[in-house]
């Protein structure tokens, strides 16, 4: 830990929205909301019209319960829905439905971990609670929200089920922050209950504090990416407010993207009125539940990441980091069983193949996997390719953007021209031009050997990186011999 | 034929025989609306065309020999809080003004698509059901048919008086603290409220979500259990409602009641209430007992506490469920839309919301709010066990328990407006009831000085309609008074 982050603590809210639940958690609308068109996935229930009534979505409890259980929650066996009361156009009832650990109401579950490891170090985080509770509409603005001339609203998040997981103030440094919820991230993916790279699918409320200093909360940082930025920005402002002797205030803030900005102070806070949604009946769930719940629980990163330690003979370096985005694991694992050839250099040859060039592309291109279109089979081409001798590791790495659009590797060798120059014949002559063209480099090669590599790279450049470096080496040797140079 | 000396189920009766025509029956209430409603006002919107029109239609219907439902197409009028899909539901409030929902309540659904009933119109109620005279209403009260200087009872007074004048054979209210029982005592009719979790409350603007039912108001108890039979049970829309068969009420009418014990409760019979009341409700015990009843002293300690616990409750619910009327997605907002989304909203909320709602807004509010809420919401959910706790000690003891329903007849127009204290311990007798969670029913059982009906209450265990639907059933006909209809007229006194 950097001692610029010592007496930080971050304590984070994630909200992330159930989305491969097919219905809204309370009514029977199309959950897929960011597939159709303006309030067209709506009902009187998620509308808030008078006189509906919700039902709880019992997909949504188990979905919940699957997350209790990959996060090592205790999961309350009796509970019931709270009122949040406010107003806001994005509300339709002025309430929102949630969950509520006082007043007599239980979260859904409580406690749990998540183990994150920094500089190889492990460490495990403590959960405070998860929680149900509806989305609110969406507003719409024309540009930003400050100059939009109106705002415009779409019911069709409205009641689309978030789960809310809250950690302990526990989290020293933003690099913390930024592993937590990188590994949280990896678990929702694993539990199937949320695709978490959908865009608005996971939002954060970050709580920030100075050890000793009243602590200011950080509202809607929209993406996992953003987090650390914000929490940085926000850390830097409270020290140097500290710095310049003003006392912190507790307050509420948002973040712009850019930076953070004061949304009201602690005697403002907004009083929610919480109180039992009573239209709703206690939801009980029982041990015989949770157990089947628990069998059917799909392989979790670290159960996948131990099995691919085992199976496939990687470090556990390269496999926590392959299994954390599990389309890149189904990916990786796909590819090589294809492969009967495959032996364990090539298993971490496709990894490193996954993790470095792809992910970077990756990266670069703001694209997850499974919108390119890669397939296994032509990693597996590409890296037999070069395994046959037939293009080198550099070139390779100049199909990746091709290979990502879809084109076939054979072809792609063929398209460059760039197969591997193999032929004797041919490198031998490449490899004299060269020696006549640079004197001055063989006559340094009689006083220093490591001179030499500067003619086998003089070979390379000339044949643009396809001359195979094996044969161009020996032909080099044999002619600089022939010169006596040894 | 004089369709008004006939009950629902002997219209029923009459139409199975091809005596009278299902039209001819909703043209002679439409008429006797158009004649009595100048005076009375029961109504706030009718659909007459499309009601006729279903009326020919089933007629046409049963002619062919199809089925049309159990109800025959009889009149039903709904109270204007119970959702009727493309028809305006405004409970009476400005802020709805110009609603039409675009779905049916799960007891329209029932009654009227499935069973042939026809909607005749919407009946008049305190804005939101909030008040017991129907005074709170932004399109003016209802008056008693009894004696018009007087309320009719509330919330659900337009249905009360509708159906003690002859304007429609069967009607719906909504009972949140005593609104269905309350308008069935002051206008000499029968209203029932059922346990709760019996009649799906989907389709009800809420008011006090965890207190209200629906509930039919006709003009005897048959009819009562004709409807019942078809709006209760489990609603896959309100999951509060009951997973629990439905009794056949109407078979269970006539059974004796020589084993029944009925619990007598000395706190109901109070200083608070009339002596005219008391000697009527005594005078319809002995007749009971007359039939073989046994009647044995039980005791509620906690009455004392059932209006300020009733009140927190309602109020704190009122405020929340209220909270989705801003003029945004339905209703009317403000036309001056000047400042932002708060003050466009507080300005619509403050301009169309009546005195009352806002009174029961603004305490909701304050209950529920950081500090008070222990002091208050939670304190009152504590009297709300204890008030429950008395009812099972005397369910130990009796089948059904039988007392007034309100503390007086109908009181005048404007008697109680200005002093709401008074207006809400009309409530005492009924909303302990709503507090339990318990049936309830209310019947005419005599007439005070002043010719103005008194109710009789029998309260039954839960799920225990068909217990006090039989009771109620031999007391009618031991005392004979349900087929005469309110005078309409204005009395002296």
């Amino acid at each position: 830990m950097s001692s610029k982050y010592e007496d930080v603590i971050i304590g984070l809210e994630v909200h992330i929205q159930m989305t491969t639940l097919k219905t809204k958690l309370f009514c029977s609308c199309n959950a897929d909301y960011r597939s159709a068109g303006a309030n067209l996935f709506t009902c009187p229930i998620c509308l808030g019209l008078p006189g509906s009534l919700p039902v709880v979505n019992k997909t949504a409890i188990e979905f919940a319960t699957r997350l209790a259980l990959a996060l090592n929650c205790k999961i309350n066996k009796s509970m019931y829905f709270f009122r949040k009361n406010y107003f806001y156009p994005d509300l339709p009832k002025g309430f929102q439905i949630s969950q509520y650990n006082k007043a007599g109401g239980k979260a859904f579950a409580d406690g749990g971990i998540i183990t994150i490891k920094l500089k190889d170090k492990k460490k495990d985080l403590q959960l405070n609670r998860i929680h149900l509770e509806e989305d609110p509409a969406r507003l719409v603005h024309k540009g930003s929200i400050a100059t939009s001339p109106y705002t415009l609203v779409d019911y069709n998040r409205s009641g689309i089920t978030l789960i809310e997981i809250v950690s302990e103030p526990i989290m020293r440094s933003p690099e913390e922050a930024r592993e937590y919820l990188k590994q949280l991230k990896s678990i929702v993916q694993y539990t199937g209950i949320s695709d978490p790279n959908l865009e608005g699918s996971c939002r954060v409320d970050a709580n920030i504090s100075i050890k000793g200093h009243p602590r200011s909360e950080v509202k809607n940082i929209n993406s996992f990416k953003e987090v650390e930025r914000a929490l940085k920005w926000e850390i830097s402002r409270q020290k140097n407010l500290i710095k310049r002797g003003h006392e912190l205030i507790q307050e509420t803030r948002h973040w712009d993207g850019r930076v953070t900005i004061s949304l009201r102070t602690k005697e403002f806070e907004k009083d929610y009125r919480y109180f039992p949604e009573q239209d709703l009946v206690p939801i009980e769930i029982d041990q015989e539940f949770i157990d089947k719940v628990r069998k059917d629980l799909p392989e979790m990163p670290n159960e996948r990441s131990t099995r691919f330690q085992d199976e496939y003979q990687l470090s556990e370096f390269d496999a926590d980091n392959l299994v954390l985005d599990k389309n890149i694991a189904d990916f990786y694992e796909e590819g090589i069983k294809s492969e009967p050839s495959f032996g364990i250099d090539d298993y971490k040859l496709y990894c490193n193949w996954l993790m470095n060039d792809i992910s970077g592309w990756l990266n670069d291109n703001n694209k997850e996997i499974k919108e390119t279109f890669l397939k296994p089979s032509q990693l597996i081409d590409l890296i037999k390719a070069i395994n046959e001798g037939k293009i080198t590791g550099k070139i390779a790495k100049t199909f990746v953007d091709k290979i990502m659009k879809g084109a076939p590797v054979s072809e792609i060798i063929k398209k460059s021209g760039k197969e591997r120059i193999s032929d004797e014949k041919a490198l031998e002559n490449i490899a004299r031009e060269v020696i006549e063209e640079n004197p001055k480099i063989v006559d340094d090669c009689r006083k220093k050997p490591s001179a030499k590599e500067a003619l086998i790279g003089k070979v390379m450049a000339e044949t643009k990186g396809q001359a195979d470096p094996e044969i161009t080496r020996k032909i080099m040797l044999k002619l600089l011999q022939e010169l006596g140079i040894e | 034929m004089n369709v008004l000396d006939y009950m629902g189920y002997e219209l029923i009766e009459k139409i199975k025989g091809t005596e009278i025509k299902i039209e001819e029956i909703v043209q002679f209430y439409y008429d006797r609306i158009e004649e009595t409603d100048k005076i009375i006002h029961s109504f706030v919107h009718f659909s007459k065309e499309k009601a006729l029109e279903k009326a020919k239609y089933l007629d046409e219907s049963f002619k062919k020999g199809n089925s049309i439902g159990k109800l025959y197409g009889l009149p039903i009028a709904i109270k204007d809080c119970i959702c009727v899909k493309n028809s305006p539901t405004t409970c009476s409030s400005k802020i709805l003004e110009g609603y039409y929902p675009p779905y049916n309540a799960t007891v329209t659904e029932r009654l009227v698509d499935k069973e042939g009933a026809i909607c005749i119109g919407r009946t008049n109620m305190d804005e939101f059901a909030m008040g017991s005279s129907t005074e709170n209403s932004c399109y003016g009260p209802t008056y008693n048919p009894w004696d018009l200087k007087r309320v009719p009872g509330g919330s659900s007074g337009g249905s009360g008086a509708c159906v003690a004048s002859g304007q429609s054979i069967f009607a719906l209210g909504s009972d949140t603290g005593g609104s269905i029982r309350c308008p069935a005592s002051y206008c000499g009719i029968v209203g029932l409220k059922t346990t709760y979790g019996r009649i799906s409350r989907y389709g009800l603007v809420s008011y006090a979500n965890s207190l209200e039912q629906i509930g039919p108001m006709t003009r005897c108890v048959q009819d009562c259990a004709l409807l019942l039979e078809i709006m209760a049970g489990k609603d896959p829309l309100d999951s509060t409602t009951v997973d629990k068969d439905v009794d056949q009420y109407t078979k269970e009418l006539d059974k004796p009641i020589d084993k029944k014990v009925l619990g007598i409760p000395k706190e109901f019979f109070g200083e608070g209430v009339e002596s005219s009341v008391k000697a009527s409700v005594k005078k319809a015990i002995d007749e009971l007992k007359s039939l073989g009843a046994k009647t044995v002293d039980v005791s509620f300690p906690h009455l004392e506490y059932t209006i300020p616990t009733y009140y927190l409750i309602a109020m704190s619910e009122a405020s929340s469920n209220l909270e989705r009327f801003d003029g945004l997605r339905h209703g009317k907002m403000v036309e001056n839309l000047k400042g932002d989304v708060f003050e466009v909203f507080s300005r619509t909320r403050g301009e169309k919301f009546g005195p009352e709602v806002r009174r029961r807004i603004i305490l909701g509010t304050y209950a529920l709010s950081a500090g008070y809420f222990d002091m208050f919401y939670i304190k009152a959910l504590k009297v709300r066990t204890l008030i429950k706790n008395d009812f099972q000690r005397a369910f130990e003891k009796c089948d059904a328990i039988v007392c007034p329903t309100m503390p007086t007849t109908a009181f005048k127009i404007g008697e109680l407006v200005d002093d709401p204290l008074q207006m809400y311990m009309m409530d005492v007798l009924t909303c302990p009831v709503n507090l339990a969670g318990l049936p309830a029913l209310s019947i005419p059982c005599g007439f005070d000085g002043k010719g103005l009906p008194i109710g009789f209450q029998i309260i039954g265990d839960y799920f225990e309609e068909n217990i006090i639907l039989n009771i109620g059933y031999l007391l009618e006909e031991k005392l004979g008074i349900f087929r005469g209809l309110a005078p309409i007229t204005k009395r002296g006194n």
